[in-house]
């Protein structure tokens, strides 16, 4: 009999709203694990390491840090750290004179610090500390690690680009007497530095030393250092990788043990996974059929996050979750401020139908405005701020425009079918409202 | 909860007074401290270095100080944090040279079977990292005040940068108050809180900008208030909803999410109770107050060309 009383439920609307709500739940089911595996953790939460380095001009000399110089290092650092393996580095560039590595989940950090901060020139010198040959006479890409023909050790061997010129320099070495006749092969030899000290010394960077009894007229030599393969190989990979504009300080040091990391992040996704749940409850108790669909659009909302995070090639840190938590909290402020208007509308005696259409009308321009103000500035800490400032800005421009998408176009849909099937009308209940609270009905 | 606004007697803006005080000495008392006692500044801001050690299983503070003896270091200071107490956070201020966090971290691979975590910092990053944050913050104020001057009116975007900065301090208040280690987390807990409250501020100023339009005439500051009043106690169960729901939030991160997070959940629990009060009991009645010196001094103007133009007009 009330049926009658009522027009028609218009079904399809309904049958629309289980059409959306299973697409968007299949695909949030399909999907969603390949997105979780695809977050990449920053250090805090990982493991691994970080570096921050002050760029310095080489040794004596007075060139000025340019921004250029800044972006041929970070090159060069990259191809280096590819002769890590490492699979996802991030190498930024921070204000005039920095540089930030960070490398997650590197095993052995003592190796990758050295490999990152060597500068890896080559120099052959006399024993006189006269320059003979550097990289520039050297072929570019052209180290290799190998095995000594006689001895089969490990070797790096690196290739002349001009045999004469070898051939010039050998030729004079070899007339030297014995004990005169070296060519020692340094690494970053500096300005104060002598054979007659660093040679035989411990951690020494005269490579090795060998003796020039004759004229070398080959393009390869080879570099015997007591290596094992792997640090022959390491070698062989700066070398190619190309040396280092510039000098690095190291400024920070900042490197996470991964069980530590693993330990953190089980604990935040549990507190999180429970925090949203008491969200969805206290939504679902307060506004009974309007948080059932703010549970729904919460749920997309923090999918479409993690879409455009992963889209972003973003990295997850602690203070992006902090972002992560505000738009949440954001989100479910839209959605809270929609159904009080609603609700103000519904208690003012006015129908479900035009309730709906006056609560979200009337609520847009605040939650626009609330969420321009705060989008702009998480942009002002994103341009003017660094490394974690940008961090929690990038998350916090995502979690607002996916929040705004989600709160209240998603919700506008899906609660419009409900309301314009008819199916709500006089379930003021349904809403939280109660009847004593409505005004008589209009006329 | 009911809040049924049409029959509220509450009244915010009567007791401003009352709120103003408690802030201005709260925040008075935040200042003194912060210039005398300081933060608690963690290893982010001193220079030094931290070995965290997670062991298999529970450790004590000698145990862990007996390991780092047997090798022949003695941490200034250690901490035992984790679940059960399986993590020893020993920090070294002055700091250790590569060799030394290397000798330590084989040291308790070999004794724990973990890599334990070694931090070293130079302050200069943390100190920068604040700075930058600071500044940052300064320059998004502009932006805010210039957007809320468009869409709003300029004395809106005063009071609510008032209240941002408000919910900060308060947040360093407390955090000098009870001398919680202060880390880079901890920073972002900070513009978290500033993001929140410029949320916050703008909505209920966007109640009592609809209010007011509906006014024919506002001139006294009763009448202001009464609008203010009415628009804060008709948003009253939309700050309360919002704050609790993101207080389920914070609050499971503070209870259950490790001491990763503590400093970082507590300092947004504490901005969340700042934001919402500010929001409610300082924000909208500082913009009251200005409001109706700005009315009475458009209105005293008023009066003088009056005046001036009878006279002219007599003479």
């Amino acid at each position: 009999m009330v049926a009658k009383r009522r027009k028609g439920v218009r079904k399809s609307l309904i049958a629309l709203f289980f059409v959306i709500v299973a697409a968007v739940a299949a695909l949030i089911a399909v999907n969603v694990t390949d997105q979780v595996d695809d977050i990449s953790l920053g250090l805090d939460l990982q493991g691994g390491f970080e570096v921050l380095y002050e760029v310095e001009p080489l040794d004596g000399e007075d060139t000025e840090i340019t921004r250029e110089l800044l972006t041929d290092t970070v090159s060069a650092l990259s191809a280096r750290v590819n002769v890590l393996g490492v699979s996802e580095p991030i190498i930024n560039i921070e204000g005039d004179d920095r540089i930030r590595v960070q490398l997650a989940g590197v095993e052995d950090q003592e190796q990758a610090r050295e490999l990152l901060s060597t500068q890896a020139r080559l120099e052959f010198r006399d024993v006189e500390d006269n320059l003979l040959l550097d990289g520039s006479h050297l072929a570019e890409g052209g180290a290799q690690q190998n095995f000594h023909p006689d001895t089969n050790q490990p070797i790096v061997s690196v290739t002349v680009e001009d045999v004469d010129r070898l051939q010039e320099v050998t030729s004079e070495l070899a007339q030297q007497p014995q004990g005169q006749n070296l060519m020692a092969i340094w690494l970053d030899y500096q300005e104060e530095d002598s054979f007659q000290e660093e040679f035989g010394s411990p951690d020494s960077k005269i490579v090795s030393a060998p003796q020039v009894r004759q004229p070398l007229n080959q393009r390869d030599i080879m570099i015997e250092g007591g290596f094992d393969v792997e640090e022959a190989q390491d070698l062989a990979g700066i070398l190619n990788a190309g040396a280092l504009p510039v000098e690095l300080e190291e400024l920070q040091l900042n490197s996470v043990g991964a069980s530590l990391g693993q330990q953190s992040m089980e604990l935040a996704v549990y507190a999180g996974a429970v925090g949203i749940a008491l969200i969805f409850a206290y939504m679902l108790a307060y506004y009974r059929f309007m948080g059932f669909i703010a549970v729904l659009t919460l749920t997309t909302y923090i999918y479409f996050v993690l879409v455009v995070f992963n889209w972003l090639n973003a990295v997850l840190t602690l203070p992006g979750i902090a972002a992560l938590i505000l738009g949440v909290g954001m989100a479910v402020d839209a959605n809270i401020i929609t159904y009080e208007r609603v609700k103000d509308e519904l208690k003012a005696g006015r129908t479900v139908m035009s309730a709906f259409k006056a609560g979200s009308r009337r609520s847009f321009s605040t939650i626009l405005d609330a969420n321009v103000t705060t989008i702009l500035a998480a942009a002002v800490l994103y341009y003017f701020g660094t490394s974690a400032v940008q961090g929690f800005a990038v998350m916090l421009i995502v979690s607002i425009l996916m929040s705004f998408l989600t709160a209240v176009l998603g919700t506008r849909l899906l609660l419009g079918l409900w309301v314009n099937s008819r199916a709500l009308n006089r379930k003021q209940k349904l809403f939280g409202v109660k009847e004593e609270h409505i005004d008589e009905v209009r006329s | 909860m009911k809040f049924d606004h049409r029959e509220s007697r509450l009244d915010f803006v009567k007791h401003r007074k009352k709120f103003f005080m408690f802030s201005a000495v709260f925040l008075l008392i935040g200042v003194i401290l912060l210039s005398t006692l300081g933060l608690n500044l963690g290893i982010d801001f001193r220079s030094g270095t931290t070995v965290d050690v997670l062991a298999e299983d529970s450790v004590s503070e000698d145990e862990i100080a007996s390991e780092f003896a047997e090798i022949g270091y003695e941490p200034d200071d250690i901490v035992l944090a984790g679940e059960n107490n399986d993590i020893g956070r020993a920090s070294f201020i002055g700091g250790l040279d590569q060799q030394e966090s290397l000798e330590i971290q084989n040291h308790f691979e070999e004794t724990y079977g973990n890599v334990p975590n070694v931090s070293t910092v130079t302050p200069i990053v943390g100190e920068e990292l604040a700075m930058n944050a600071f500044i940052s913050v300064l320059i998004a104020s502009l932006g805010i005040i210039l957007y809320v001057t468009i869409r709003f009116e300029f004395l809106y975007g005063i009071s609510a940068i008032v209240a941002l900065f408000h919910d900060a301090l308060f947040i360093l208040t407390i955090f000098s108050i009870v001398q919680m280690e202060v880390n880079i987390p901890f920073i972002a807990a900070v513009l978290t809180i500033i993001g929140y409250s410029i949320n916050d501020t703008i909505v209920t100023f966007d109640r009592i900008r609809e209010n007011m339009a509906k006014e024919k005439v506002v001139e006294t500051f009763d009448q202001i208030s009464a609008v203010v009043n009415k628009s804060l106690i008709q948003t009253l169960a939309r700050s309360i909803n919002t704050v609790l729901t993101v207080v389920f939030a914070a609050g499971a991160l503070l209870l259950l999410g490790g001491e990763g997070l503590r400093v970082f959940s507590f300092a947004l629990v504490v901005g969340l109770v700042a934001g919402t009060y500010s929001s409610l009991f300082i924000a909208a009645q500082l913009w009251a107050v200005l409001k109706s010196k700005q009315v009475k001094r458009r209105l005293e103007k008023e009066r003088l060309e009056r005046e001036a133009e009878e006279e002219a007009s007599t003479t």
